[in-house]
């Protein structure tokens, strides 16, 4: 009876993992949908604990208590006190996480398999995948809060790592079929090596690739909880697995979609990597002209259609706020202001929106790329804030560029193009930019939250 | 290879599963807008801390003077609440700011 109950409980989390991530495929329903799979996850974890019949001592409810209480009080104040910009290095931290959860199981079980094919395939290749998910995701995150911010590469990365990858698959293939080298050392010996490539297999990939890196990571954690749900023959955990492995695998190829780059390529050539000694040597020495905040007001104010590019410098200096007002300001003055959002803007896809949102931008400002380049033949102004590479016409106009492809803003057509930058430093992928060259381009150097202060400023002055 | 297909038949039930899930999954994903990439990879992640179940389960079978794996499984059950509660939370806070206006 209890156990049927128990199974009931399963059968709901698994309704409620599909129907929450349906609904969050769309803006208007997805906060509920992840609250209804919240709610399905606290039915499963609640029924796992008390629904069954077994005789447990006190002592490991205690330990199941205290683990819950830690993990819970930790995970919701870090991901309540967070800030917004911080958000995707975060999630890679709780991918992490997932992904040894699944790894430690695998440890636990082992010793206790009693010669079964499936469940020893089951906990090895939990083992595997869950250690490369934690290891990479770890990497993931350290790049992305810049305490790791050079890709490394040694020589023939490529092939090293498809040796390691061999290697580590060919231990747990071995360990399966002879029953002789089926011990414990071996099985350390794996978990080393699944640690080492999880860290080999991210650390050559570029900051800008990173959020198609965590996707991926994401994905392979569901498949490790995926091998618990077979090794348990639990559905809940089956369901929830291959449903973040399939839909995570699909998310990231929609992402290299967007950047238009070839998974392959991002995990193989990561940027820069060739020859092609990047910092564009080709483009670089134009003049670059700069515009006083007086005249950009001016400029502004008499515009009739203004369209903003923010990206992830806008965020880095907390100037949501501000670009916002000057927004108001601009629209109350009888502009029409537009913010082109690039697909990739910010450091994940639709990282810019959730920022920009915080700050109260309407919804409906925010234009996506397809619909905006059409829209910049008549715009006069084009405000380009902490944004480079994905204005780069590098990406349309140079077969060599890394970034060639790279589906981009044409701000280029627009009358003026002002461009918010601290320095003439190259962006996240390291390229230099033809843009800054063009003689429609004026440079506004400074930090984006003073200068746009300032700008703000002078536009109430005009008044 | 008759061990394959034997394997295969035993497991039939399950292979229909994993196969209809794994559609179900592509299915739930297919065209979203990129607007919500972010939340959705963020959802999908604090989904897939379902592993804690697993967690929990193997704590409820140990016994108690296995020293080495009560704290094994005392780490699993803790990082797996931190991907769940850490990843639900985060992802409301990203949904809430959609929510804000009207």
């Amino acid at each position: 009876m209890i156990e049927s109950l128990l199974e009931i409980c399963y059968l709901i989390a698994s309704v409620t993992f599909v129907l929450g991530l349906k609904l969050m495929g769309n803006p208007k329903s997805a906060r509920q949908g992840n609250l209804i799979a919240a709610a399905g996850m606290g039915v499963a974890i609640f029924g796992t604990i008390f629904l069954h019949e077994k005789e447990v001592p006190m002592v490991i409810y205690a330990l199941i208590g205290l683990a819950l209480l830690v993990g819970t009080v930790a995970g919701w104040i870090t991901a309540r006190k967070v800030a917004m910009t911080k958000m995707p290095e975060l999630v890679s931290l709780f991918n992490g996480m997932g992904g040894a959860c699944a790894a430690l199981i695998s440890l636990i079980e082992y010793p206790n398999l009693k010669h079964e094919t499936g469940a020893l395939i089951a906990v090895l290749a939990g083992l595997i995948i869950g250690t490369v998910s934690f290891s990479g995701s770890i990497i993931a995150f350290m790049k992305l809060n810049g305490s790791l911010n050079k890709a490394i590469r040694l020589p023939k990365y490529n092939i090293i790592n498809t040796i390691m990858m061999g290697v580590v698959l060919g231990l747990g293939i071995v360990m399966t079929i002879v029953p002789e080298l089926n011990n414990s050392i071996n099985l350390y010996i794996l978990l080393g090596l699944a640690v080492l490539y999880g860290v080999m297999f991210v650390i050559p990939i570029g900051g800008a690739d990173m959020p198609v890196v965590i996707s991926l990571l994401n994905s392979f954690t569901g498949l490790a909880a995926a091998c618990g749900g077979f090794l348990y023959d639990n559905k809940a955990m089956l369901t929830g697995g291959i449903l973040v492995g399939s839909a995570g695998t699909l998310l990231t190829i929609v992402m290299c979609k967007a950047m238009n780059r070839p998974l392959s390529n991002v995990i193989f050539g990561a940027f820069g990597g060739g020859n092609s000694s990047s910092a564009g040597d080709a483009a670089a020495g134009g003049t670059v002209k700069d515009i006083q905040i007086s005249d950009l007001a001016v400029l502004m104010n008499y515009s009739r259609k203004v369209v903003i590019v923010p990206g992830y410098g806008l965020a880095v200096a907390q100037a949501q706020h501000v670009i916002h007002e000057i927004e108001l300001l601009l629209q109350s003055r009888g502009v029409e202001v537009k913010y082109a959002i690039h697909p990739v803007a910010g450091r994940m896809p639709g990282h810019m929106n959730v920022l920009l949102a915080e700050s109260s931008v309407e919804y409906d400002k925010l234009v996506e790329m397809e619909e905006i380049n059409p829209e910049f033949s008549s715009t006069d102004v084009v405000l380009i804030v902490g944004a480079n590479d994905v204005v780069n016409p590098a990406a349309k106009s140079d077969p060599s560029s890394p970034i060639y492809g790279m589906p981009i803003l044409e701000v280029e057509q627009a009358s003026h193009v002002i461009v918010n930058k601290r320095s003439m430093n190259a962006g996240y992928a390291g390229i230099d930019n033809p843009l800054f060259y063009n003689p429609k381009t004026s440079m506004l150097f400074g930090d984006a939250k003073s200068a746009l202060t300032n700008l703000a400023n002078e536009l109430k002055s005009l008044d | 290879m008759e061990a394959l297909s034997q394997f295969i038949a035993e497991h039939i039930n399950l292979i229909y599963f994993i196969i209809l899930s794994i559609f179900v999954g592509v299915e739930v994903i297919g065209n979203v807008p990129t607007v919500i990439h972010t939340p959705l990879m963020s959802g999908a992640n604090a989904i897939h801390g379902v592993v804690i179940v697993g967690a929990i389960y193997v704590m409820l079978h140990l016994k108690t003077d296995d020293y080495a794996g009560l704290i094994t499984g005392f780490l699993a059950v803790l990082l797996g609440t931190l991907n769940v509660v850490g990843g639900f939370v985060v992802t409301d806070r990203m949904l809430e700011m959609f929510k804000k206006k009207k």
